[in-house]
Parts: structure tokens; sequence; C-alpha cells
């Protein structure tokens, strides 16, 4: 269960070379990325942030956004900037497939809703949201709407399931696998040219 | 007899090492890709100590970041390319740094050095891995998460998605290619029309492209939102993998072939969705908005109903697309800076000047290489165009080369998002002819009555 401030961006195709210019992502993770959300979008050309931009106005940690939400790269620096700036959830009514396993990968929920549902919503931001992962609702003014969302996703985001480890649990089927193809598959292999 | 299956599924059932009982399945991977903006993933492997499972199937390139004049003197640019080499001495994997004669976008030289092959799986921490489909390989773009997981397993975990063909009946009319098929397809169906889906592109139209027309088609793949591009491996492919560097030969070869001729989706195969283009009704295309899908053909008009993309682009509904006036052209990237993209954009400056300052990068140094043998770098250079080093270059701006606030840009790239040329940018996507044709006259032209017997 997450309870947080939702904030409407009211566009659509929000591509990761908006939510992150590239110029930024040399940056070393641990210096933070959350200046760099949207950075051009919030700022003049002088750099300054526009009082009357969403995000500027508001803070929160729930983002309500239009159609194919992080489309574009595959720069998992775009979620880097949405999580270091306090996100913890977008809504939208389509997602890139790229981001959105990004967004999972970094304990960030990417969560589909209908069109029209996604225009209530904004509607009533900025707002208090409540967002129930495990019953995949999202609740706030008295309302509640449901969430789409890959139950393979909503596993590792409830679980915080870290890839790696768990991947490491079938190593033996893994190398079997890989004994399988190089013996029939030669091809498979890159030839050692030296 | 076992159900039809498409060349998708035939991919996806030859790479699945296991499925669990909610549907995720873990993949194993043939090729890994990585550049020096994979640092963070790198980052994760050394923060875990873990070692890579497969050095002898990861290559390294040097392409975002890479310097296309001099040497690269950002510190942070420095610094992220001592890392990868650090990284491929240390695990032991090969690396095609800048100034091997290697060297070239990751997109570029995978297929160059026959890393690409029929019947792989390969990724890349860039999404426009798709383009390596072209070969009939199941290749797709990963964030640096997955990277990690790559470098420390060789494997993926994948939800399967579904499938889509995309048929190109009748013929191309001179002047139009494989990009003006891509937008056209994207334009159509949206940028997000084939998200969750491997899309096959299929019919006569793309059975008679070179490998470097589907190339570009597949690369362009993610504009519209597929996870992947793909189109069956035929006798074109064959002949262009043979004798490259990485790929089979012998007993390996003869194997191969007989493996990659049984990977075309089998004649009663069932796709999710079907979707069938007429070639010839295909013209010359040109974006004029923010989005991929923000395209048409030279012969129209900017739309109305974008007002946001309008007032970016400095556009105004209802002017003739061919009264644009650009600032500059580039050509190059990953989508369209193989030979032939430069031999098209060369035949129609051959003997022309350009009215506007422009870049040509060559999309690898072997590229670069074979277009000085043609001569081609004397026609950009005698038109006024600078030639000039490999990399992904003003693409994506991250090495200096960039589109200055306000300018417009016509560009053979793949993204003409706000901003990814630079901030303020202006980017109008066309094929290399058609950009060629923009250096000449200055503004957004249809390249067709330019041609008269050049192509």
């Amino acid at each position: 269960m997450h309870e947080g401030h939702a904030v409407a961006l009211p566009l659509d195709n929000v591509d990761t070379d908006q939510l992150i210019p590239a110029r930024f992502m040399s940056t070393p993770r641990d210096q933070g990325y959350g200046d760099y959300l949207l950075y051009d979008l919030r700022r003049d050309a002088a750099g300054v942030l526009d009082p009357a931009f969403p995000l500027n106005a508001a803070r929160g940690s729930v983002l309500v956004a239009g159609r194919n939400f992080g489309s574009g790269s595959s720069r998992e620096a775009a979620v880097y900037a949405l999580v270091d700036a306090g996100y913890r959830a977008v809504l939208a009514p389509a997602f890139g497939d790229i981001f959105a396993a990004n967004a999972v990968n970094n304990g960030l929920l990417p969560a589909v809703l209908p069109a029209a549902e996604i225009k209530d919503l904004m509607g009533r931001c900025p707002a208090p949201l409540k967002i129930d992962l495990q019953a995949g609702r999202i609740q706030g003014d008295g309302q509640s709407w449901p969430f789409s969302l890959d139950p393979v996703w909503r596993t590792k985001l409830i679980n915080g399931w870290d890839d790696i480890d768990l991947t490491a649990s079938h190593n033996q089927a893994i190398a079997a696998f890989r004994t399988h193809r190089q013996k029939n598959f030669p091809w498979a292999w890159p030839r050692a040219t030296g | 007899m076992s159900a039809p299956r498409t060349l998708f599924d035939k991919l996806w059932d030859s790479h699945e090492v296991l499925r669990r009982d909610d549907g995720a399945s873990l993949l194993w991977v043939d090729r890994h890709l990585v550049h020096e903006g994979s640092h963070h993933a790198f980052g994760k492997l050394a923060a875990r100590d873990l070692d890579l499972a497969a050095p002898a199937l990861t290559f390294g390139v040097m392409d975002h970041y890479a310097p296309t004049r001099g040497a690269a003197t950002d510190p942070a640019i420095v610094r992220m390319m001592e890392t990868l080499r650090g990284n491929a001495k240390r695990h032991g994997f090969t690396c095609f740094d800048l100034g091997d004669p290697r060297q070239g976008i990751v997109h570029v030289i995978g297929p160059e050095q026959g890393l690409t092959l029929p019947g792989l799986l390969m990724v890349c921490g860039d999404s426009h891995t798709s383009t390596h489909g072209a070969f009939g390989a199941f290749a797709f773009g990963i964030g640096a998460t997955e990277v990690a997981h790559v470098l420390a397993t060789q494997t993926l975990w994948q939800r399967k998605p579904r499938r889509m063909r995309i048929r190109f009946e009748g013929g191309l009319a001179p002047g139009v290619g494989a990009k003006d098929m891509a937008l056209h397809w994207i334009s159509v169906l949206g940028t997000d029309g084939a998200r969750g889906h491997a899309v096959e592109y299929a019919g006569p139209v793309v059975e008679a492209l070179s490998m470097e027309g589907r190339l570009t088609l597949c690369n362009l793949s993610i504009e519209g939102g597929a996870r992947c591009g793909l189109v069956a491996p035929d006798a074109v492919t064959f002949e262009y993998v043979r004798g490259r560097p990485f790929a089979p030969i012998g007993a390996a070869w003869d194997q191969a072939l007989e493996d990659w001729a049984a990977l075309a989706s089998d004649l009663d195969a069932r796709f999710d969705r079907e979707i069938v283009v007429d070639a010839a009704e295909i013209a010359p295309i040109v974006t004029w908005g923010t989005a991929p899908d923000q395209a048409l053909p030279i012969t129209g008009v900017v739309p109305d109903g974008a007002p946001e993309a309008l007032d970016y682009m400095g556009l105004r509904a209802g002017q003739r697309l061919v009264d644009i006036a650009v600032d500059q052209v580039f050509i190059g990237s990953c989508t369209n800076a193989r030979i032939e993209d430069l031999r098209a954009a060369a035949a129609v400056l051959t003997g022309r000047k350009a009215r506007v300052p422009g870049m040509v990068s060559a999309g690898s140094a072997l590229v670069k290489a074979q277009a000085e043998g043609e001569g081609l770098d004397q026609v950009f250079v005698a038109a006024g165009l600078e030639w000039v080093g490999s990399g992904c270059s003003m693409c994506v701006g991250m090495n200096g080369d960039t589109v200055a606030p306000g300018k417009r840009c016509a560009s053979t790239t793949n993204r003409n998002f706000r901003g990814r040329q630079g901030r303020g940018a202006r980017t109008h996507l066309m094929s290399p002819a058609m950009a060629a044709a923009a250096a000449v006259t200055g503004h957004l032209t249809d390249v067709r009555p330019l041609l008269g017997g050049r192509l």
C-alpha cells in the first residue's frame, strides 16, 4: 500500500528523451538524478524552473500521465530521474515496453488505467491517493479505480524480488541449456578470430 | 505434427530455458552487446562482486559518446570509456575501441562482423537493438538492470509478446525505400501501434530489400512501439553473412544454413494481428512533429490538431511541407549510415552544392573506409558537407554533436523527439536521399525530380 500525492502531467508521448535529456546520463547514479527529471520541460532556456509547470507547482509521489508514457530509448536513467525525484508510481493509459520493465526493476509502479479514468484522475489532481498493489486498486476522493499490471510484475513489486538472486536458483537448468545449445547449435557461438 | 509456428515462435522456443507457472520465461542470450553508456550495469555487477557468465558471447563497442572529430575531452565521457575498456580487460571480452578499424555504431558493426546471425537471441542496452532482427534474430533493447542480469547469468526473464505481421505487397516507386516504408506504417498505426508485439515484416517488397534496407526497416520497429522487428532469413541474408569475421565456417556453416532455412514462419502459422500495406502507395515521407508517427508524404501539408508539436517545431497548420526551410542536415545513425545509405545520398549530391551546412557520419569505420574507396567522401565534401568519424553522433547528441536551439535539421535518424538532437532542436526525419535533397535546396524537398537517372 502506498499513500501519496498525485500530480497530473497531461501530455501524451512523454518520451525518455524528455524524462531525462541525454546530456545528463554520464552522471554517476550516486549523485542523484532527481533534478534532471523532465529537465527541459520544467525550465526556461535560462534554466529557471517554470512555477506553472505541474511538477513544479505541486510535489508528489504519484504521476498521472498521458498515453505512451516512457516511449523511446532503453535508458533506465529515465526511471532513476523519477525515483530520485520521489515518485513511486506512474498512472497512464499505456507505457513504452522497455520503460515499464525498467520501472518495475527499480520499484516504480507502472499502472495502466483506461484513458477516460486517467482524465478523471487528472481532473482531481493534485490530490492524495492510496495505491493498493495487492488488490490492484487506486483509492482517493471517496472513489476507487482498478488498474492493470502484469501479474509477474505485481509479484515482483510486492516481494521486492531481485532477479539475479532468483535466477541463481536455476543455475543447473541454465548450465544444462548452455551445454545443449553449444552441442547442438555450434554455429551460435562466435568463431574465435584471435 | 506440432502446430504451425511463426518465425518468432521458433526463435522463442529455441531459447526458453524454463517457464515459471506465472508465465515468465527464462531465455538464453546468444549475444550481448554493451557500450560505454552501459556503465550503470557494470556498476551493479561490481557492487555485487559478480563475474561475467559468458565473456565469449559479450562484445563491447564505443559508439554513444564516440567523438566524430578529434578526441573526447569531456572528463565524464573519458571516464565512461575508461570504464568500458577496464571492464573488457577485467572480464575478458572483445571491445571494439576507438581507433579499432572495426569500431562503429553497435547496430552497424554487429552485422558487419558476423556477430549478428539468423536464429540468435541478441540484447543490448539500446532500444534500436531491434535492428538485428533483419537477419531473423530475436533482438531487443533492455535497461541497465537487465543488462546487469545478462552479464551475470547470460539469461533474461521475459513474457512472450504477441505476434504481428506487416506485409508489404506490390512494389516500391523509384526514390522510395525502407525508411519510407517504416515511417509509413508508424504514421498509420501510431507510436504505440505495435506495443506488446513482435513484428515480422514480410511480402515481396521486403523480400526484394537488401540487408541494408531490412536493417533500416527493423531498426525503426521500436518507434512503432514493437518489442522487436523480424525478417525471415533467405538467400540474401546467407550471402551477407558468409565469410564475415565471427560467422561460422566449415561444418558449423553447413549446419547453420540447414537450421536457418527452417526458421521462416510456417505457411499456416497464425498471427495475432496482420496488416497489409500497398507499397505502391508509399511516397517519400518526412516527419513534421515531435513523434515519429507525425509523418506525411512530402507532397502534403502540415496538419491541424497538434498545437504543442507545431509550436515546438515552429510550424503552422496548412503550410506545405516543401516550403519548410532547414538550417542543416545530418546523414548518419544506426538507422541510415550504411554503405547503401551513403550511396543514395551521394547520388543526389553528385555535381551539386549544399545550400546549408551538414554532417555525414558513416555507421562504422569500415563503412567509412568503403565509402572513401568508392569516392563518396569526395562527393560530400565537394557539395560542402562535413565528412566525420563514426558514432551515434547527432542522432542522440551525447558526444557534443548537437543541433542548436531553434535550428531545424533534416536528419536520417530515428527520433524527432523534443530536444533529441539538442535542447530546442527541431528534427525532421527522412531517408538519406531526402536529406541530401534538402541539403541541395535548403528546404524539405521531394527527391524524386532530382533523381533523373541517378539511381
